[in-house]
């Protein structure tokens, strides 16, 4: 009888422990651009090597999943220890502070005071995580493709409308599907909004109505896309916020001109290689300046873990000065970490020679983002407008929609949305 | 008696032995229960596990689903939503005419209804003339007469995500389509970003994957008709046409209402294949009202889990009549089978 209980006993402590967490497992969600997958991975090996009392398990997923899956994993109260998201204002509510639980938060606040704001709660003073890569919306140009068109590229500060004449006419020249393409998320399409005046953030903070700004780009880009100056397939082959990028249209020498962002460099030298050179060419002006978007991916803990104080342990590893500076490095993100941007001498791990310059354009035109554009990242309503533009402008550009029509559905859609979050 | 003879008579002992045991210990219990219920407590006793299973996946989500649409908010969890009665069926029917998605206050669900409907008149009836040509045509001695009924049941051995990806990649503007296009000498086209053809697409690749399980329930039905009435009508030189309109089709009947009901309700339901290959696109020409209810309830940053789970309520309503029309059309087939 005693074996009995004995060997009952034992089956439901190796069941409960099959369903727990054990002290010491750390469960990160991650997903990759290019190459951090590997690089986070190195790391993290390293760190366990020096810490085999935590065991680091990292799972790589596709993006979709941390857009659409994370969410509801979170407000079921589950998920990860620690995960890479990029929607990180609207879920601040998940992420664990770990002021209490570093050794130095003054470290934090030095280095990473100036995005903490985007990751937690209005008026908190939280330490969620850190910033893994600033990113800051901007275009490519294949210059092979312009040379061979004799097509000079547009200068620094060359409109929308000059990069998109320039672009058709490498276009018509090379018979090119396309003269250029804009990845199919409304975060994109802002800078460019705000570059022609808008301003999505009304009174206290709350979403405003679609304006001049907005209705002034997004029409020119409708106008584009019915002339076939625009990549159809990016926008127009899918229904409501769904997420589509044309990088492969670029790495494919489909398109001359490609409007995407920073975060792009690693995955356009990997996958594009010797094939044709390539340029980074901050984003195009409009009528209020030539701004893009900055935002990124964070890395933040989860407060459902189990395991706060070792996943304390693994953030404060991977904030290391030393261990941004490598990952950033490897990975050719820009850094979010202050003391490494201050001492500067990153070394960019690429063999490309179109690598370093692009970087270099992007840090550049990192100052001159609008102030419209500055206040996206820390906003909460900033992807409930994204959304919103993007399922709307799709279904004018599939000739669902007037553009008057869309600016009342935008509108409804948001006010929808702040209402039902109330 | 031999030695593997005693080992199998052995073997066979021991592994019958723990069942034996197993019904003894359950044989006293059952007797009283039947005892005390008769033949119908024993069924409701068998039924029981299943009828649990049911319960826990199916019912109780229904009936969560159901107050989940009685409520508001961005919070997964009930307790933390607001209850708001009937509101959210009522933003989803607020319409100033059914027929104008644009006067709808929810014009993306009234968007995916409509197109919900085209869809499931056109496949339907493309299946079911589909189905039962090919059903003829694999109920003649042809040659190789196996193999052709393995090939038209394969699509539906597929996974949804892969049937949708296969055709995705052959339909695509850089895909296989035209590039035979191309190699043709002509003009390669964008088949899914035009409404017509991404429509006729999503209609096609869902016909080419359910097929083959359409045909089969066909098929089985052509090989029930007597022979002898084939026999007679060639003796009497009857067309081949007549044939098949008063002989071939009036006994299919009851397999083609089975087909039809069956085919009406997976139609309805209709998501991976199509939101794989199109994603709904061209704008919301291929939204079907799965996938906006995927969408609405957890894809879109515009989340909305009460709308959805409306949604899904009165996309539910609609099955229950469609299952209620299958459940007639099996019982009048039935009656029909027993007065022959």
């Amino acid at each position: 009888m005693t074996k009995t209980r004995t060997v009952l006993a034992a089956i439901s402590v190796s069941l409960l422990a099959s369903t727990s967490a054990f002290a010491g497992d750390v469960r990160i969600m991650w997903y990759s651009d290019g190459v951090e997958g590997d690089v986070i991975q190195d790391l993290l090996n390293r760190f366990m090597k020096d810490n085999p009392d935590i065991h680091v398990t990292l799972d790589n997923v596709a993006y979709k999943v941390i857009q659409e899956q994370l969410p509801i994993q979170l407000e079921a109260g589950q998920g990860p220890d620690i995960a890479r998201v990029t929607n990180i204002k609207e879920l601040a509510q998940h992420w664990l502070d770990l002021r209490p639980l570093v050794t130095d938060p003054k470290y934090w606040d030095d280095n990473f005071g100036d995005t903490l704001d985007w990751m937690r709660p209005d008026g908190s003073k939280a330490i969620p995580g850190f910033m893994t890569q600033l990113t800051l919306t901007g275009g490519f140009a294949n210059k092979t493709l312009f040379e061979q068109a004799g097509v000079a590229l547009p200068g620094d500060k060359a409109s929308w409308d000059d990069w998109i004449n320039a672009a058709a006419e490498v276009a018509k020249s090379q018979q090119l599907p396309a003269a250029f393409a804009i990845d199919r998320s409304g975060h994109r399409i802002s800078g460019a909004n705000i570059s022609y005046g808008a301003n999505y953030i009304g009174p206290d903070s709350t979403p405003a109505k679609v304006d001049d700004g907005t209705k002034a780009f997004v029409g020119k880009l409708v106008d584009w896309t019915a002339k076939g100056l625009m990549l159809k397939d990016t926008w127009v082959s899918a229904a409501g916020s769904t997420y589509r990028a044309a990088a492969d249209d670029f790495v494919n020498a489909q398109i001359p001109f490609y409007y995407s962002g920073s975060w792009q460099v690693a995955n356009l030298s990997t996958k594009i290689g010797d094939s044709f050179d390539w340029v980074a060419t901050g984003s195009p002006c409009g009528t209020a300046g030539c701004s893009g978007v900055k935002g990124g991916a964070a890395l933040v803990a989860i407060k459902y873990t189990k395991n706060p104080k070792d996943v304390a342990k693994v953030m404060e590893y991977l904030a290391r000065e030393d261990v941004v500076k490598e990952f950033s490095e490897r990975t050719l993100f820009l850094p979010a970490h202050k003391g490494v941007i201050e001492k500067g001498g990153l070394k960019w791990v690429s063999t490309d020679k179109n690598v370093g310059p692009a970087l270099d354009k992007f840090v550049k035109a990192a100052g001159e983002t609008l102030p419209a554009a500055d206040a996206l990242p820390p906003w909460k309503w900033a992807n409930a407008y994204y959304a919103a533009l993007v399922t709307r402008v799709s279904q004018v550009m599939a000739g669902e929609l007037t553009l008057d029509d869309a600016w009342g559905k935008v509108d409804q859609d948001i006010a929808d949305k702040v209402a039902e979050a109330k | 008696m031999t030695a593997a003879a005693t080992l199998k008579t052995w073997t066979g002992a021991a592994l019958a032995a723990p069942v034996v045991w197993l019904a003894s210990i359950v044989n006293v219990p059952l007797k009283s229960w039947q005892r005390a219920t008769g033949t119908g407590g024993m069924a409701a006793f068998f039924l029981a596990p299943n009828m649990a299973i049911f319960g826990i996946f199916v019912l109780v989500p229904l009936v969560i689903n159901f107050f989940y649409s009685a409520t508001s908010g961005t919070a997964y969890f009930l307790q933390d939503r607001t209850y708001v009665g009937l509101e959210q069926y009522q933003r989803l029917l607020d319409c100033g005419s059914y027929l104008d998605t644009a006067t709808c206050r929810e014009d993306l669900f009234w968007k995916a209804v409509h197109n919900t409907g085209l869809f499931v008149v056109v496949q339907v009836a493309m299946m079911t003339i589909v189905s039962i040509a090919t059903a003829l045509i694999l109920n003649r001695e042809i040659v190789g007469r196996s193999f052709w009924r393995a090939v038209f049941f394969f699509p539906v051995l597929l996974s949804p995500v892969v049937t949708g990806l296969i055709w995705r990649w052959i339909l695509q503007r850089q895909g296989l389509l035209n590039l035979i296009v191309h190699d043709m000498g002509g003009e390669p086209y964008n088949w899914l970003t035009d409404r017509f053809w991404a429509f006729t697409a999503a209609v096609s690749v869902s016909v080419w994957a359910h097929m083959g399980f359409y045909t089969l329930i066909l098929l089985a039905g052509l090989q029930a008709i007597p022979r002898d009435l084939y026999e007679a009508a060639e003796m009497d030189g009857t067309k081949p046409a007549r044939v098949f309109w008063r002989i071939t089709l009036p006994l299919l009947m009851p397999n083609l209402l089975v087909v039809i009901v069956l085919a009406l309700i997976r139609a309805v339901q209709i998501f991976d294949e199509v939101y794989v290959l199109t994603g709904g696109g061209p704008g919301t020409s291929t939204l079907y009202l799965t996938q906006y209810i995927y969408e609405i309830g957890f894809a879109s940053l515009l989340r909305n889990p009460g709308l959805a789970s409306a949604a899904s309520i009165l996309m539910g309503l609609v099955l229950v009549v469609l299952t209620l029309l299958q459940l007639q059309v099996g019982r009048r087939g039935e009656r029909k089978g027993a007065r022959e």
